[in-house]
């Protein structure tokens, strides 16, 4: 009840002073949270969509891509080019299937095991079929105190579709992620890998119009939801770097 | 890829994963820069370089861990050997941190015991607490680490909730059980495969508190070596599958034994309990290391055993006693003919065996004393020993620049062999060349960047004469080297041409030798072999073939486990054949008389190995039912015919063996054999040329390693190998 060890040695220390709500609503979070995602991240089974044997091949465009990427790396280091390479076919594929992993392997010239190493450290591989749209809800902690609950259920109501799951309609794949580094506009969710389709200050209200807007393959505007604030503006208008910024020279001596 | 060059020499003594550059660096030039450090205030010199760890070793001073092993790379992972070194804020890992002049190390103080207790905390909060019913215990470096240096009381409160960290056992063969929750995330395993073994299938997967260790595909760990994955591992998550839920360490015996599955004569020791062979483990002689074969085929000898005499009666064999066996072979010998009696030795034979059934046969006036696996006549033969051995010695093996292997496949035929060329291969740049079959070495593949790396000269045996000649894109490279090795497999000697092999290979050894500048004791000509009973027939005057002993047709044969003398019955119409051994296999189903012998966990014997090393096995246990150790059977039939051996117990055996070659009673001694020049000259009247045909190896893939004599045939471990093998081979993973 001293140290936290695990979260799970939180909610006791919790509980012990009869935070019975807060504890189950943590309880659920990491439930939510993690449950999902390890279970599918930590080996593989063939599955009909999944298995080495059925082939996978870059596409010329991307060939050329690997090309100029392998050239990047020395002769011997060529591992090097490895998340690249992942990334490509990623890219190229939709998610990460075992046949590509193989061919990045066969590529680099490495064992199989180097590859599915890194492919299962970084969780931005995503090694199981994924909707056209990934929507990565932030559900860590200022986007949590700020009610991201509430996004989760007004998005996985929306898209139909369960966490860390993928709709039946093959829209749709919701993930709960860890901070997402926008918290001064939480909460906020990610579709897709566009840096700039930051959905933020979501209400589940307009959580809900992002995605039916998505479904009918709509691009709804990026940025903060409750315009006219602009990126991570302060919501009541700017505070500081009201003017516009001196010039070259400024506050240099005249005879300098 | 393991092998970076650059990095190696660079890297020089960075930590103790390059024994072999070591090796290369005098050892004046190291008492020049030898650093001193205080240990616990005790001071130590040692080489720059040298860790904090292996410092306190020197002093005696042992630092407890888990990751850290001698033979591994050192990964720095576990935190178990955090100790605190004086002016520094943070306790430093002694495995990965090379000392610095001056350093003061306390190993025991308050910080140091505090970061102990914490990571030994860190690890248990995660551990299942099922010692009771764990295989490790008792042998758990966990358990003794934890007893030894954690904490003495327990924070872990949460006894009540269930969701402690729980990962997917591994199927990974028949010989390795994975409890993967037990695993303490070491990677020695994952190590060993890449660095010792050389198949990449281990890995880990996923990252932080849900990081496995895994082959994250269902594969099998398809390695020779995959056994010593268990002694490596610290805690109780890879344990022996044919071990498993057998015995606890403290109620076994532990005798020190000999192996004598392969003719490297691996140092072993037998594990047993009532008469009952349980697990055989390694010594560290041989780098700690033991083939799989060697590991597990030990219930092999359980199985199929002779534990009665046998005679055949009315053309069935009939469970007989003593008496009437030996009564009954002696009528058979009864006023044999001169030179109607011959012998086949087996692969497992004992010196002892040999000698007294050498000296009974000649008693009875025969001459034709065969091994199963015939060795050329022609030339020096068997009266030159640089002929037939291993002669520069299986660990300086690691030591050759340039080696070539020629119709071997080390892995399989002598995998502890196999390991120390991948150790040059990896930490020595040693190039390697193979004429013979394109197999998998471990070492070949995994040239990634260039391919040709590891030449695959051919398949045929006039290679050798291309490279003598310098005709060769190889020969080059192999005569510019400083220590060139070459290693025979002995097989090739069984071919219509292996006189000639072997005088080709003779005059390429020397045309080396007085090439380079190695030092003198350096051997270019090495023979590996395949059998443990080889070089002792050899060296006891075993000299003919079985198509001899077929073309002679003795009256009366003795097999003396020959399981694999490829003979049949129609072979030998009219003769007798005493079959004299352990298992009911292919000599025994022939036999008409079955005396039943020891196999080598039963008996005192000696064995000598591939290099010319005499060694001693000692008796575990008692032999089965009725059997009993070879030559005493063979000298009780002597005083039955009529011949006396004139020694009745093993001293006195001995002292006959030193008669005849007095190395064979020198335990332990590499007997280093010579007259290389005068077996060249005698080499060089053989006649007749290379033939055409290439080269071939028995043992090509995993599955034909499991099972090449009669007591890993009898082994149900070995036979669920070579199905989990084939099994494997047909998925594409």
């Amino acid at each position: 009840m001293q140290t936290l060890y695990s979260p799970n040695t939180l909610i006791i220390y919790l509980t012990s002073r009869d935070f019975n709500l807060i504890a189950r609503m943590l309880e659920d979070y990491i439930l939510q949270a993690f449950l999902p995602q390890i279970n599918y991240l930590l080996y593989h089974r063939d599955s009909e969509v999944d298995n080495p044997s059925i082939p996978f091949e870059f596409n010329e465009a991307n060939k050329k891509r690997i090309e100029a990427l392998l050239k990047i790396y020395p002769e011997g280091h060529k591992r090097g080019a490895m998340i690249p390479l992942l990334d490509l076919a990623q890219r190229q594929h939709g998610w990460l299937p075992i046949s590509a992993m193989h061919k990045v392997a066969e590529i680099l010239n490495v064992p199989r095991m180097r590859v599915y190493e890194v492919a299962t450290f970084y969780t931005m591989f995503n090694r199981r079929p994924m909707g056209k749209y990934h929507v990565q809800i932030c559900t860590c902690t200022p986007c949590w105190l700020r009610d991201s609950d509430s996004i989760v259920e007004a998005v996985t109501k929306a898209t139909n579709c369960k966490v860390g799951e993928m709709s039946a309609d093959k829209l749709f794949t919701v993930s709960e992620v860890e901070c997402l580094g926008a918290c001064a506009n939480a909460p906020m969710f990610q579709v897709n890998d566009d840096y700039y389709n930051y959905n933020e200050d979501l209400t589940p209200e307009t959580a809900t119009t992002i995605i039916n807007a998505l479904k009918k393959g709509e691009r709804p505007p990026p940025g903060p939801q409750n315009s006219p604030r602009f990126a991570a503006d302060p919501a009541s208008g700017l505070t500081s770097l009201t003017s516009p910024p001196p010039g070259p020279g400024f506050g240099v001596r005249s005879d300098l | 890829m393991l092998r970076l060059p650059v990095i190696k020499l660079t890297a020089g003594l960075q930590n103790g994963r390059i024994p072999v550059a070591r090796l290369h660096i005098t050892s004046s030039k190291l008492q020049q820069e030898l650093v001193e450090v205080f240990i616990d205030d005790k001071p130590v010199q040692v080489p720059p370089g040298t860790t904090v760890l292996q410092a306190a070793a020197k002093v005696g001073v042992e630092i407890p861990r888990f990751c850290y092993h001698e033979r591994l790379a050192v990964a720095g992972n576990c935190r178990m050997c955090l100790v605190e070194i004086e002016k520094q804020i943070k306790p430093v890992a002694a495995c990965a941190m090379p000392v610095m002049k001056g350093w003061r190390v306390k190993t025991n103080s308050d910080l140091t015991r505090k970061a102990r207790e914490g990571v030994m905390e860190f690890l248990l909060v995660n551990h299942p607490l099922d010692c009771p019913i764990c295989d490790q215990g008792g042998e758990c470096d966990l358990q003794d680490q934890s007893m030894a240096f954690g904490s003495d009381r327990s924070r872990f409160v949460d006894i009540n909730y269930t969701g402690k960290r729980a990962v997917e056992d591994k199927d990974i063969g028949p010989l390795i059980k994975t409890i993967m929750t037990r695993c303490i995330h070491c990677t020695r395993c994952i190590r060993f495969a890449s660095e010792v073994a050389g198949i990449d299938d281990l890995g880990t997967t996923g990252r932080g508190n849900d990081m496995q260790v895994g082959t994250y595909v269902e594969k099998m760990f398809l390695s020779e070596l995959s056994g010593n994955i268990i002694d490596l591992c610290p805690v109780g998550a890879l344990t022996s599958k044919p071990y498993a839920f057998v015995a606890r360490p403290w109620e076994t015996r532990r005798t020190d034994s000999i192996d004598v599955l392969d003719a490297v004569g691996s140092n072993i020791v037998i594990s047993h309990r009532t008469n009952e062979v349980l697990r055989i483990l390694p010594r560290e002689i041989n780098e700690e290391w033991l083939s799989d074969k060697a590991r597990f085929s030990c219930d092999g000898l359980k199985r199929q055993r002779l534990i009665t005499p046998m005679i055949k009666i009315n053309g069935k064999l009939e469970a007989v006693e003593w008496e009437d066996a030996l009564v009954a072979t002696a009528r058979a010998i009864q006023d044999i003919a001169p030179n109607k009696c011959a012998a086949i030795a087996g692969k497992l034979v004992d010196a002892e065996a040999l000698v007294a059934l050498k000296d009974l046969v000649n008693r009875l006036g025969g001459e034709v004393l065969a091994t199963e696996q015939s060795f050329p006549k022609e030339g020096a033969g068997i009266d030159i020993r640089s002929n037939y051995v291993l002669n520069n010695t299986i660990a300086a093996v690691e030591e050759a620049d340039v080696v070539l292997l020629i119709g071997t496949n080390p892995r399989y035929e002598a995998p502890l062999v196999n390991t120390r060329l991948r150790k040059g291969y990896i930490h020595g740049e040693q190039t390697i060349g193979l004429i013979g079959p394109n197999v998998d070495l471990t070492y070949d593949y995994e040239v990634s960047i260039k391919p040709d790396n590891t030449l695959h000269l051919g398949q045929s045996a006039d290679i050798v004469t291309q490279l003598r000649n310098g005709t060769h894109s190889f020969s080059n490279t192999l005569k510019s080297a400083k220590k060139p090795l070459i290693i025979l497999g002995v097989d090739q000697l069984t071919r219509k041409d292996g006189a000639k092999i072997l005088s080709e290979t003779q005059l390429l050894a020397q045309a080396l030798g007085e090439n380079t500048k190695a030092p003198e004791e350096w051997k270019v000509l090495n023979i590996l072999h395949t059998r443990a009973s080889q070089v002792a027939a050899l060296d006891v005057g075993y000299s003919s073939t079985v198509e001899e002993v077929k073309e002679q047709q003795p009256k009366v044969l003795f097999l003396l486990g020959a399981d694999d003398a490829n003979i049949k019955r129609e072979d030998f119409p009219n003769t007798c054949i005493i079959y004299i051994g352990s298992h009911g296999d292919e000599g025994a189903s022939i036999a008409d008389v079955i005396l039943p012998g020891a196999a080598y966990t039963e008996k005192v014997a000696t064995y000598v190995n591939t290099e010319g090393r005499s060694q001693q096995t000692c008796a575990a246990i008692t032999p089965p039912g009725m059997a009993r150790p070879d030559w005493k059977i063979i000298r009780a039939l002597s005083e039955i015919c009529g011949v006396r051996l004139p020694y009745d117990d093993l001293a006195e055996v001995r002292s006959r063996l030193e008669e005849i070659a007095p190395h064979l009673v020198r335990y332990g001694v590499v007997e280093s054999a010579n007259y290389f020049a005068q077996a060249l000259e005698l080499s060089k009247q053989v006649p007749g040329c290379l033939s055409s045909n290439p080269l071939e190896v028995k043992q090509e893939t995993l599955d034909q390693f499991f099972m090449t004599d009669a007591i890993s045939r009898a082994s149900q471990t070995m036979a669920k190998c070579v199905q989990a093998v084939i099994k494997q081979r047909e998925s594409n993973l």
